[in-house]
This record gives structure tokens, C-alpha cells and sequence, in this order.
């Protein structure tokens, strides 16, 4: 769907859904929280550099999670860390969005079994939105999973959060 | 420049041979083990002496030795009581270019060893580390507080062989 498909009744009106246009404003400006935990953070970095240029989406880090939407969690999520990291998922305003970069995030990954300082995956303490595997997942898997957000986020309604 | 039986045999005459020991029969470095109670004299003894000048400390790194006796606890959990845990600092003299490592062994139940960051600053976050990983107290330290693991961290000593990890961190499951 798009939003210029619909009728035009004179050259400077459009006419959508309050929820179309909505979901189109958020998708298409997802800061992101200007944060990285370990090598992932590096795959995160380069998406962001010039080469695969998150810009192009509408994502660009913010320094504060008082101006971010979404947070990339972006490599192993130490226990020490957990807490500090709840401590900025709740500061971020609504709505906000979470990916999980890489398998360390998503179920703690080679730390699975004797990493006695790793969580065991970031859903254990804030709720994901998409889960990026690979170890570390490539550039253009972090890109297939931020469309794969947007998806989400186009298909939200007003009222209820998808 | 000297070999490290050389500087063993300088030890020894020194400290007296009750409280040196030379191991070589091992994969990696030979090693001088120096009885706790000798270790601070000897460190200085290395660090100051013309024929030594250790001037610089490479590396120090705790082991658990898990050479103590093996028991099961009522969760078929291994525990080791007795034994002892060790330091080995790798030394090294920039200016007489010659390496040695050094070991000191304490016991598992009272693992205390005289804190040398006044000899080599290098040491302060080596020996919070050892501290943080095995548990071992470095006595005059200036600032023996956990490095790695979370200040609030209660569960014990994580490089100890027989750790066990807690089921809840704040509320947080830990086991996979």
C-alpha cells in the first residue's frame, strides 16, 4: 500500500486514513538509539556508514533514548549491562521498537551455557520486536530485519499496537 | 641477561631453599614458586636489586589449582575443599632484557597474598581482577573492589572450579 495511490481531488490534497499516515510518518523516521554492545555493533556501524546508509530508511542514531523510537540491542546483553539496558529501553518515549542484532541478543549465542555473566537473550528483560540471527549478521540481514519491522509497523492500527 | 635457573638460584640463596622452589618439567615457562610469606620481600628483592631490575610486570593471573579434595553437595554439585589457589606474575627487565614467572600458592579456606601495586602499578586492576574471578584477597590493595562482575554480585567467585551459578540475577533468570 501506499499513500499517494489514493484519489486526488485537487493538486495539493491527498486523502488517506489517519492510521495509514500515521504508520507511514513512524516507519519512516525510525531514530534509533546511538548504542552498541559489542561486534554486532560494528555490522550496525557499517549499515549505518555510507556503503549500506540506514539514512536511506529514515534511521539515524540519536544520543538520547528521549528522541529515539527504536534501540538496536547489538550484541551480547551482559547481566551488568541488562539492568543499565532496561534503564534506557524506559526511557524512551511510546511508541518504541526493539531488534534484537545478532544470536548473543537473541538467546545469548556461544555464552548459552558457561557464560556465567551473559542473559540468556534480551527478551528476558524487554520485549522484542524482530529478531536478527547470524553471528554477527551481515549488513544486509540488519536491513531486511529493520524492513521487516516496517512491515509491522505499517500494519499497526491507531487504537491497538499490532 | 638471565636465565631463569639463575635468577631461581639467586632466589634461593636469598630466601633459603625451604621457601623457594624451581618447576621446568612442565609445558610453557618454568616457574619460581615463592612461598606467601617471602613473596613481598621477594618482590622487592626483584624488582630493586642490580642484578635483576624487574621493571616491568607483564602479567598477573589467577588459577584455581582444584587440587583440593572433590565431594558432592546435596545437588550433585561439585565442591572442592582444601587445595590451593595460585598467582602467577610474568615479570619482565626492560633494561637487562630477561623474563621470569613467579608463583605464589595460598590456600583455598584463607587465600590472602600481600598486595605489590606499590612496586608495579600494573597490578591494581590484575589483582581486582584475580579478586573479582578466584577470590583472592590482596592484602594493602589500595581499592580491592570487584572489576568485571557487578558490584552487587553475591554468587561467588565465577573461575572457581566448583562455582555454581545463581537460578536469579535482580530477577533475572540466569541459566540458559
Amino acid at each position: 500500500m501506499g499513500l499517494l495511490d489514493k484519489e486526488f481531488a485537487d493538486s495539493n490534497i491527498v486523502i488517506a486514513k489517519a492510521e495509514d499516515l500515521m504508520n507511514w510518518a513512524r516507519l519512516s523516521s525510525l531514530w534509533q538509539l546511538g548504542f552498541g554492545l559489542a561486534c554486532c555493533a560494528i555490522e550496525m556501524m557499517a549499515t549505518s556508514a555510507s556503503n549500506y546508509d540506514f539514512d536511506r530508511f529514515g534511521v539515524i542514531p540519536r544520543p538520547s533514548p528521549r528522541q529515539s523510537d527504536i534501540i538496536i540491542i547489538s550484541g551480547t546483553v551482559t547481566l551488568k549491562m541488562a539492568l543499565r539496558i532496561k534503564k534506557l529501553y524506559e526511557q524512551m518515549p511510546d511508541p518504541k521498537y526493539i531488534i534484537s542484532m545478532g544470536s548473543c541478543a537473541n538467546c545469548g549465542g556461544p555464552y548459552w551455557e558457561h557464560g556465567y555473566h551473559v542473559l540468556k537473550g534480551v527478551d528476558r528483560i524487554i520485549p522484542v520486536d524482530v529478531y536478527v540471527p547470524g553471528c554477527p549478521p551481515r549488513p544486509e540481514a540488519l536491513l531486511e530485519g529493520l524492513l521487516k519491522l516496517q512491515d509491522k509497523i505499517r500494519n499497526e492500527s491507531l487504537t491497538k499496537k499490532a | 641477561m638471565k636465565t631463569p635457573e639463575e635468577i631461581f638460584e639467586l632466589l634461593k640463596n636469598k630466601f633459603g631453599e625451604e621457601h623457594i622452589t624451581f618447576t621446568n618439567d612442565q609445558a610453557g615457562d618454568p616457574y619460581v614458586t615463592v612461598a606467601p610469606e617471602k613473596f613481598r620481600a621477594a618482590a622487592v628483592y626483584l624488582s630493586r636489586d642490580a642484578e635483576m631490575k624487574f621493571d616491568s610486570l607483564m602479567l598477573l593471573s589467577g588459577v584455581d589449582d582444584a587440587n583440593g579434595e572433590k565431594s558432592k553437595d546435596e545437588n550433585e554439585n561439585e565442591i572442592i575443599t582444601g587445595g590451593t589457589l595460585s598467582v602467577y606474575y610474568n615479570l619482565f627487565s626492560l633494561e637487562l632484557r630477561h623474563k621470569v614467572t613467579v608463583r605464589v600458592s595460598v590456600p583455598r579456606e584463607n587465600p590472602e597474598i600481600e598486595s605489590i601495586t606499590d612496586i608495579w602499578r600494573t597490578a591494581d586492576w590484575h589483582e581486582r581482577e584475580a579478586y573479582d574471578m578466584f577470590g583472592i584477597i590482596f592484602k594493602n590493595h589500595p581499592d580491592l573492589r570487584r572489576i568485571l562482575m557487578p558490584y552487587d554480585w553475591d554468587a561467588g567467585y565465577p573461575l572457581r572450579k566448583d562455582y555454581q551459578n545463581p537460578e536469579f540475577y535482580h530477577g533475572m533468570k540466569v541459566p540458559y
